[in-house]
């Protein structure tokens, strides 16, 4: 008879053991959940591990991690988007982060930020339909001495004029 | 680890020391500009040159003339303390040669410069001088003596006692008694207690903190550890921000070294006394500098704030007494207990005492962190430290406290520094961020960049705080867009003591501050920007 039944939505702990069976980044996951203990205090700290693997959080991660540390998906969920590092959506193959702190604003961040904004047809946020540039925007990356300084590929230049900038984007061309 | 074993790593250290040190700065402005291939090609350059047993290259932390960065120092010199500036990669046989009294054009830093001859360096006195990454270079430089004294020396009580008499305040902005929150901590009843070390330097313009992480990491860690003794805590957090990479690695290290020399862990001194220290790492919230809700974010949730109180010393992390200090005010503990609460309490002004770090940039000739006494009138700070605006410009304001500060107009330059004559100005004194502006900055642009800061970063608990930074964002639009009338700018600073006045947390309250203090100085840059109400242009169409 039962096999007359529509087949049931496998359950969270099946579809996530199949996902480590599938993807050797859980396990590494799984083993730094272990470091903590399993601690729920641990979370913030393993959704940048998380982050690190994965590039993005999306949202057969965060199922894993709410699995994994017993903590209601919304919890999770609710973390990853309330904290501006961690990112839900895939970046591009680069990224290009304008510092928009005081120091480097006072000094012309803005208009290096609209020349960048200006040549690649994206907002700050946004990724190139191509996949190739993320551009972002920092609140301060503590660099104010050597403002108004940029972050190429995690590479922080000081000094940043927007030919400058654009020069930068030339080379990932 | 007993004394004794404290002073054999330092002399046997002082014995392994070369006849030349060339100090290269690896701290995260000079990092940017290729300091560690600097360091590298010295390294070879030394050996190529045969000079290996008179030099010695070593890795230091921040100098502070960032702004001329990347800097190598020079000791054992004819001219000690030699300073060059912005070094590079291929300057390394130069800079060698120079040692052997060999030609160098590089440019030299001039050591008697106000820019260092003014400073007073107290928790940046190792900055620039000793590894950040070597535990035995910090106790060569007299490192951990003032734990293993609190330890074996002094009571808990007698340890609160000199930190209250120091008079030293909180370096977060706040300026509360560090040593009535000690003793707040201590009296809390509970077995359980807490440290917690405030690293989430989220200033725009303010790297105070994560130049003292990344320079001097384990005079932050002996300051949480005594603190620790003085409370009656076993654990503590230090929370640094994810955009601190270099710090988070340095820290680390730290921990594991302090941790293999018996100087953290448990029986510390082979005393019954255990401290541990876990690093906790933000992830992009300017609220978590608020502390109730970096304690929410310690425990792995949203960084939302609660209202106060109870407060953290009696009810804070897991419901546990908790101390809560800036990175800074753990960085004058160790000092203090070394020379004692009097000359700590000798420096400053009657109500400020000791230093205080700034991080000074925006249109200034010097950019660079400074450590000067406090009570220096801004002025010594912003012309003969700083050398003034650069390109003959004129300086207009100095802004300090970040998004809860104000601009403090050129006019008040002679004003002292020092908590409560900033406040007086409708400023803070912050966490140490001094932002200078020139006679091009535009002073309404500032207000309204400040404005969508905190309106960004609200974390969206409390109303006031999270509308009202909207409204008052469009309002500055609208203003800056030359389309606000009278009755808009009044509507402004009606919403500004609204927000002030019911936000829950520090975030909401100061919000207004950058409006309120550029409208008391500079109210004619949005009078000049108003339309008269007659003309007023039609409402904008309704926001989405």
């Amino acid at each position: 008879m039962n096999t007359t039944l529509a087949p049931s939505k496998p359950s969270a702990a099946t579809r996530v053991s199949r996902q480590i069976a599938g993807d050797k980044r859980f396990k590494i996951l799984e083993v730094h959940i272990k470091k903590f203990q399993h601690r729920q205090d641990a979370l913030i700290e393993v959704l940048h591990k998380a982050q690190e693997l994965f590039g993005y959080l999306d949202d057969d991660v965060l199922r894993f991690v709410a699995w994994q540390l017993k903590l209601p998906a919304s919890r999770v969920y609710g973390v990853a988007t309330f904290y501006h590092f961690f990112t839900l959506k895939p970046q591009g193959q680069h990224t290009c982060v304008v510092c928009l702190g005081t120091a480097c604003y006072v000094k012309g961040a803005d208009k290096i930020l609209a020349a960048v904004q200006e040549r690649t047809h994206i907002a700050a946020g946004e990724t190139t339909p191509d996949n190739k540039l993320s551009l972002l925007t920092a609140r301060c990356i503590g660099a104010c001495g050597i403002a108004p300084a940029v972050v190429y590929d995690g590479k922080v230049a000081p000094k940043q004029t927007p030919a400058e900038a654009l020069r930068h984007l030339n080379e990932w061309n | 680890m007993q004394l004794d074993d404290l002073q054999t790593i330092a002399e046997k250290h002082q014995a392994s020391r070369k006849k030349f040190c060339l100090r290269t700065c690896m701290s995260a402005g000079c990092m940017s500009s290729q300091a560690d291939v600097i360091k590298k090609n010295l390294e070879s350059e030394v050996k190529t040159q045969g000079l290996e047993a008179d030099v010695e290259v070593r890795r230091v932390g921040c100098m502070g003339f960032c702004g001329q960065g990347p800097l190598v120092g020079v000791d054992g010199h004819a001219q000690d303390g030699e300073l060059f500036e912005h070094v590079k990669p291929e300057d390394a046989p130069a800079v060698v040669r120079s040692l052997t009294g060999g030609e160098c054009a590089l440019e030299r830093g001039d050591p008697h410069h106000p820019f260092f001859a003014k400073q007073l360096r107290i928790v940046r006195a190792n900055g620039g001088i000793i590894d950040p990454e070597r535990i035995e270079d910090y106790i060569a430089a007299g490192g951990y003596v003032a734990l293993h004294n609190a330890l074996t020396e002094l009571t808990p009580a007698q340890v609160i006692e000199q930190i209250t008499r120091s008079g030293l305040r909180g370096r977060g902005g706040a300026g509360f008694p560090t040593g009535l929150k000690w003793s707040t901590v201590a009296k809390s009843p509970g077995a359980k207690k807490y440290i917690v070390c405030n690293g989430d330097e989220g200033d725009p313009g303010a790297f105070m903190d994560r130049s003292i992480l990344e320079s001097d990491p384990h005079l932050v860690l002996e300051g949480m550890a005594i603190a620790a003794h003085a409370v009656g805590a076993d654990q503590g957090f230090l929370y640094v921000r994810a955009e601190y990479p270099l710090a988070i690695s340095r820290l680390n290290l730290a921990i594991k070294q302090a941790k293999a020399l018996g100087l953290l862990g448990g029986a510390i001194f082979e005393s019954p006394f255990t401290f541990n220290i876990d690093i906790r790492i933000g992830a992009g919230a300017f609220v978590c500098g608020e502390e109730t809700a970096l304690m929410a974010s310690v425990e792995g949730k949203r960084g939302t704030p609660r209202p106060r109180p109870p407060f953290p010393a009696e009810s804070g992390l897991w419901g546990c007494p908790t101390l809560i200090n800036n990175v800074e005010t753990f960085a004058n503990i160790a000092p203090i207990l070394n020379r004692g609460a009097d000359w700590y309490a000798s420096l400053g002004t009657e109500k400020s005492k000791g230093t205080k770090v700034f991080a000074l940039t925006g249109k200034i000739q010097n950019n660079g962190l400074i450590e000067v006494p406090m009570g220096i009138p801004l002025r010594q700070i912003v012309e003969e430290m700083g050398g003034g605006a650069p390109d003959g410009g004129s300086i207009k304001a100095v802004q300090t406290g970040g998004p809860s500060g104000g601009c403090i107009p050129a006019q008040h330059l002679d004003t002292p520094v020092d908590y409560e004559s900033l406040v007086k100005l409708g400023s803070i004194m912050g966490s140490g961020g001094m932002v200078v502006m020139d006679d091009k900055t535009n002073m309404v642009e500032i207000a309204k960049f400040y404005m969508e800061f905190c309106m960004d970063e609200s974390c969206g608990k409390c109303i006031p705080c999270r509308t009202g930074t909207v409204q008052m964002f469009r309002l500055l639009e609208k203003i800056t867009a030359r389309q606000a009338t009278a009755a808009d700018l009044a509507k402004l600073e009606e919403l500004c003591d609204m927000v002030r006045a019911t936000s829950l947390c520090g975030l909401g309250q100061t919000a207004p501050n950058p409006v309120l203090s550029t409208l008391r100085f500079f109210r004619h840059e949005y009078e000049e920007l108003l339309q008269s109400d007659a003309h007023a242009a039609p409402p904008p169409a309704t926001p989405a």
